[in-house]
């Protein structure tokens, strides 16, 4: 599904990923783990193809497709999907408005007859209600006084209405109470399935507790210096990042 | 990124859709302007004694007059004398009786531009007058709005049927020495709409105007006179199109509302002047007084305006709050984009006690567009409890565009309460890149966060029209982003 190999990016001169390789697989949950600063983000926003992001080296395939190559919004409508840390406020759209506008985005790049405004509340119903989602929130405008974590419950309802190949989320479970944490991980395992991948950016553990990951990754100073599975998160969660970053300085 | 570049090039070089002539034979008066012409001019409509005393009048005390040079915006010289100040279609010299009379290849124009004046405007349910250059074409719905006791006609008819009202109320609310424009669409104006609705009527659907200029050389100057008798209710909307033309042209209107007590007047402008192409060259001179009288109590006038045409836009509908408790309302959004100036707003005058106002202005500046929002608010002593709330937005697209605000407030009544709030802001790129990652292109972007940035004027638009005005802002902001 994803193939990341030997990437650099620089941002403003400065290189944040230096050398990342990462293979992902249809049906995977990868779980990208490092303290701040790693360069968690800047992996998530390159994949989406966010500018002011510059690609000195290496490349992305997606489905043994040049990614980097694509605009932003053709990734999108191939199925990549990031789930945003901070999701912007667009005041006057509403959050209805915006949705439908993105599936049909998709549908029409695969070739389908865009949704009615009748068939789109028929399709996001069931999964409003699995984000517990009122229906008054989708007449109020895009992520304008939302708390924290309505955005972030916003940003999956998304997802599962978009039904993406390969979610990238992004510290989606910062910032979140434990219920909240439960219903975002609730609608992300609704979504595991053999043919999508999954990749995590996360800081903390305990939301792999509740989304668990098939490989841990552990990210530092723009190189993945070590993996493992759900049992590495545990460790690095019982006993921080020093010894892996020691363990990669010694190595 | 290189297609990218170029398709923006393209959608930047976007002709103005409206922008055909319509190949029509019509009928000057010759290029400038004395006693003669405006004697001709009254004479050509018929008009009794006092109107031309009244032109006559407005044309001398024109001729005293200066140009304002206060607004904020940049123009040549306008040669007075190089106009033509009265254009018909020649088919008019035996005016039409009926729709099947008027001459199919104007038809064939409004066709094009989208107005209904056969069946499909029976569906929308909209009457319209349709003002080419000079001359009111039809009229549709007479017969239905008689019935209710409603007047609508072109002002020349209005003139010879109903002399009275026209008399009473012409220039009693903008005096023909108001402003130089005002004096001179006094003393030229050829043609326009006018509305009269009786007491407890509530007009059965919308007015409607379109405006056309069509004729080379020629100056528009129509007059437009809504009065409103105790307890009625109009809603009226004006759409305005031009060819596109390198030189520039001359529109210079009045309208003027009269709301007498308990009535309401809804005014809404969807205005898409030829804003000239995207080196400056050509487009309309929009130099427009508009103003409305609450006259009576408890009565009421909205503004709503969506400028997104013209070279220069000089305009401030305003609301003479008179009568106690009265309320005004000004909505508008301003586009100013490639080399297009705006300099526009509105005044609220506060005479009558516990009077209220609400101005919610939304400015969009692109290009090497110049935008500006002047505002007046101004209480009178008589004003006991007045509140006035002004929301004042600018959206900047790109960095060669500018935003200006001029809000003046006068208060002479301390129990008065003003309120003015103003932002700035541009569109974000962390708003765009959200947009795209969920599968819209940038320039659905654009468009989707323009309007809703405008969202709470298109609201206050006639359901009809609100689709209109977004799919207008849709075209003319085409390429601002790249």
């Amino acid at each position: 599904m994803l193939t990341i190999e030997n990437l650099h990016v620089s941002v403003e001169e400065r290189e944040i990923l230096k050398g990342l390789d990462l293979s992902v697989n249809a049906g995977e949950v990868h779980a990208i783990m490092g303290p701040n600063g790693s360069g968690k983000s800047t992996l998530a926003q390159v994949l989406a193809g966010k500018d002011n992001y510059n690609v000195t080296q290496g490349r992305v395939l997606y489905r043994g497709e040049d990614l980097l190559e694509m605009e932003p919004e053709e990734r999108a409508r191939r199925g990549v999907f990031l789930a945003f840390q901070y999701p912007t406020e667009i005041p006057g759209v509403n959050n209805a408005y915006l949705l439908k506008a993105a599936l049909n985005a998709r549908r029409e790049a695969d070739g389908e007859q865009p949704v009615d405004a009748f068939e789109f509340m028929r399709l996001i119903r069931s999964r409003m209600e699995l984000m517990n989602i009122s229906k008054e929130f989708l007449n109020r405008s895009v992520n304008e006084g939302f708390s924290g974590g309505e955005k972030k419950r916003n940003e999956i309802l998304q997802m599962l209405v978009l039904e993406p190949s390969l979610a990238i989320l992004d510290e989606t479970d910062s910032g979140l109470d434990v219920d909240a944490l439960k219903i975002v991980a609730a609608g992300v395992n609704s979504l595991r399935s053999a043919d999508r991948a999954m990749v995590l950016v996360t800081h903390y553990e305990r939301l792999l507790e509740l989304i668990v990951p098939d490989h841990v990754h552990v990210l530092s100073d723009g190189r993945i210096v070590k993996s493992g599975d759900h049992e590495l998160a545990r460790e690095l969660d019982a006993r921080g990042y020093d010894w892996v970053q020691q363990e990669a300085a010694s190595a | 990124m290189a297609t990218e570049q170029k398709e923006i090039t393209d959608l930047v070089k976007r002709k103005y859709e409206h922008g055909f002539v319509t190949d029509i034979e019509q009928e000057f008066v010759p290029p400038g302007l004395d006693e003669d012409v405006i004697r001709l001019i009254s004479q050509k409509k018929g008009e009794p004694e006092f109107m031309t005393e009244w032109r006559l009048k407005a044309y001398r005390h024109w001729l005293t007059m200066k140009e304002p040079d206060w607004a904020h915006v940049r123009f040549n010289p306008i040669d007075y004398q190089a106009i033509s100040y009265y254009a018909a279609p020649k088919s008019q010299e035996d005016a039409p009786k009926s729709l099947d009379e008027v001459d199919p290849k104007l038809l064939e124009t409004y066709d094009k531009l989208g107005i209904p004046l056969h069946e499909r405007a029976r569906l929308a349910g909209v009457a319209v007058d349709a003002v080419f250059d000079s001359v009111s074409v039809a009229t549709t719905f007479k017969e239905k709005l008689a019935e209710a006791g409603v007047i609508f006609c072109s002002f020349s008819d209005a003139v010879k049927s109903h002399p009275e009202l026209v008399r009473k109320y012409l220039g009693s609310v903008v005096p023909h020495r108001d402003n130089f424009y005002a004096a001179l669409n006094s003393a030229v104006f050829s043609d326009g709409s006018f509305v009269y609705v009786p007491k407890g009527v509530r007009c059965p659907m919308e007015l409607s105007t379109y405006f056309r200029i069509n004729a080379a050389n020629t100056g528009q100057f129509e007059r437009t006179l809504i009065v409103a008798d105790e307890g009625s209710h109009v809603s009226y909307l004006e759409g305005c199109t031009a060819p596109m033309r390198d030189e520039n042209q001359l529109h210079a209107a009045v309208v003027e509302l009269v709301a007498l007590e308990g009535a309401e007047i809804k005014y809404s402008t969807v205005q898409n002047w030829y804003p000239g192409d995207e080196q400056g060259v050509g487009g309309i001179y929009n130099f427009v007084t508009k103003r409305g009288e609450c006259r009576g109590a408890n009565s009421k006038i909205s503004w709503t305006q969506v400028e997104t045409g013209s070279a220069i836009t000089w305009k401030y509908p305003s609301c003479v709050l008179r009568g106690e408790n009265s309320v005004g309302e000004f909505y508008s959004v301003a586009v100013a984009n490639n080399y297009q100036q705006a300099d526009t707003g509105t005044k609220m005058v506060h005479i009558g006690a516990n009077t209220r106002s609400t101005i919610i202005s939304k400015g969009i500046s692109a290009g090497h567009g110049q935008n500006a929002y002047r505002g007046l608010v101004r209480v009178l002593p008589t004003a006991r409890g007045a509140r006035n709330y002004t929301q004042c937005d600018s959206l900047l697209l790109g960095d060669k565009c500018g935003a200006h605000t001029f809000p003046y407030i006068e208060s002479r009544q301390r129990s008065a309460r003003v309120e003015h709030e103003a932002t700035t802001s541009k569109i974000s790129e962390d708003q765009l890149f959200y947009c795209r990652q969920r599968g819209l292109s940038e320039e659905d972007a654009v468009n989707m966060i323009v309007n809703g940035f405008c969202r709470e004027v298109f609201k206050e638009l006639p359901m009809e029209f609100a689709v209109e005005a977004q799919n207008l802002m849709n075209v003319t902001l085409e390429g601002a982003v790249g």
